[in-house]
């Protein structure tokens, strides 16, 4: 059951990958890769529950603290031009 | 078969239908502004219904308080990258996509 | 005040991530929920009282229902729209004047803008809300101003 959800979900980020590769603007690459993010913190959960390792939720934990702490800085870096 | 994995299987099988829909969206949708709806509202259904899947499997433990936890996070989350993101190409001069042709200039 | 409040949630959060009890989580537990708070503890309570936060966190959650229905509303109209093969989309960015009072719900109303159907919010600023929407019909909870009183009550009477 969980390997079936994962795979759907592996799908799903083979077809926003498109976009992002595809573009056409920085902005919709963006976009791809945060939804991306998201995906991969699910993905993270379920492999989690399929090799039985409660540990992979922390590292979900993160990563989503990751995806969206890239996604502002690489937004204010584009704006400002700088991250300070 | 057990009550609690049938719940479990309807909710990951509707979680991933929205995630699914929310990356079909972001291939066929025509430009950035009506990419941004999937983004925000599919991917946000869609990771809630799949996590609570896995916390009724999982019953009333720290696993399911930390799954709650990452719940409440990407629900607060998503909106706001969105948004955000949203902001940036408003603000650098993108112009929406329109239906009628010839109005987009 | 605030330091010791602060203080008391890092450790809670603490204790729930990491699920153990021996000596030296604890200990490292104590010292980095109290260099935490040292640091930020402006930041998580601020100057606000705690009796408002409080009733606003209840109204809050009096909200929770209407918009988790309206998620899934805006959801399977979007899947509609995605999977529909002609696409029936007609997008159009709209504004409207921003008569909120605080931060506070402001940053509610723009995320439950978001969450709900054929809208996205795109700026916030002192006088406006800039919105796009997917498909004018789809917007019909917030051009009514339904919406806009929902999030109103939670802010109640007060201006900070």
């Amino acid at each position: 059951m969980f390997e079936i959800a994962a795979i759907v979900i592996v799908l799903g980020a083979v077809l926003v990958l498109y976009r992002a590769i595809k573009g056409p603007r920085v902005y919709d690459r963006a976009l791809a890769v945060n939804v991306m993010g998201t995906k991969t913190v699910v993905l993270l959960a379920l492999m989690g529950f399929i090799y039985e390792r409660p540990h992979f939720l922390d590292i979900a934990l993160v990563y989503a603290l990751i995806t969206f702490i890239a996604t502002i800085a690489f937004l204010k870096y584009r704006e400002t031009g700088g991250l300070d | 078969m057990d009550i609690r994995a049938i719940i479990t299987g309807i909710l990951l099988a509707l979680g991933c239908f929205f995630i699914v829909v929310a990356s079909i969206g972001i291939v066929r949708f025509p430009d950035f502004y009506s990419r941004m709806h999937p983004a925000g509202k599919s991917d946000t259904l869609g990771q809630l219904l799949v996590l609570s899947g896995l916390m009724v499997y999982e019953g009333f433990s720290l696993v399911s308080v930390k799954l709650l936890i990452i719940i409440v996070f990407i629900f607060i989350v998503n909106p706001t990258a969105t948004h955000a993101l949203a902001k940036a190409a408003y603000v650098s001069g993108l112009k929406p996509w329109k239906k009628e042709k010839g109005k987009n200039d | 005040m605030s330091f010791i409040l602060t203080a008391s949630i890092m450790f809670a959060f603490w204790i729930l991530l990491s699920g153990e009890f021996s000596f030296i989580l604890i200990l490292s537990g104590v010292f980095s929920s109290l260099l935490v708070s040292y640091m930020s503890h402006d930041l998580l309570i601020g100057k606000g009282d705690i009796k408002l936060g409080l009733t606003r966190t209840i109204r809050f959650i009096k909200y929770l229902p209407w918009l988790l229905w309206q998620i899934v509303l805006a959801n399977l109209d979007l899947v509609y729209r995605t999977l529909h093969p002609k696409m029936p989309i007609n997008p159009r960015i709209i504004n409207f004047k921003n008569d909120f009072k605080t931060d506070l719900g402001m940053v509610i109303l723009a995320n439950s803008i978001t969450l709900t159907p054929g809208t996205v919010t795109i700026e916030v600023n002192e006088n406006e809300f800039i919105v796009h929407t997917i498909a004018e019909e789809a917007a019909q909870s917030l051009i009514s101003g339904e919406m806009q009183a929902r999030v109103k009550k939670i802010e109640g009477e007060h201006n900070v």
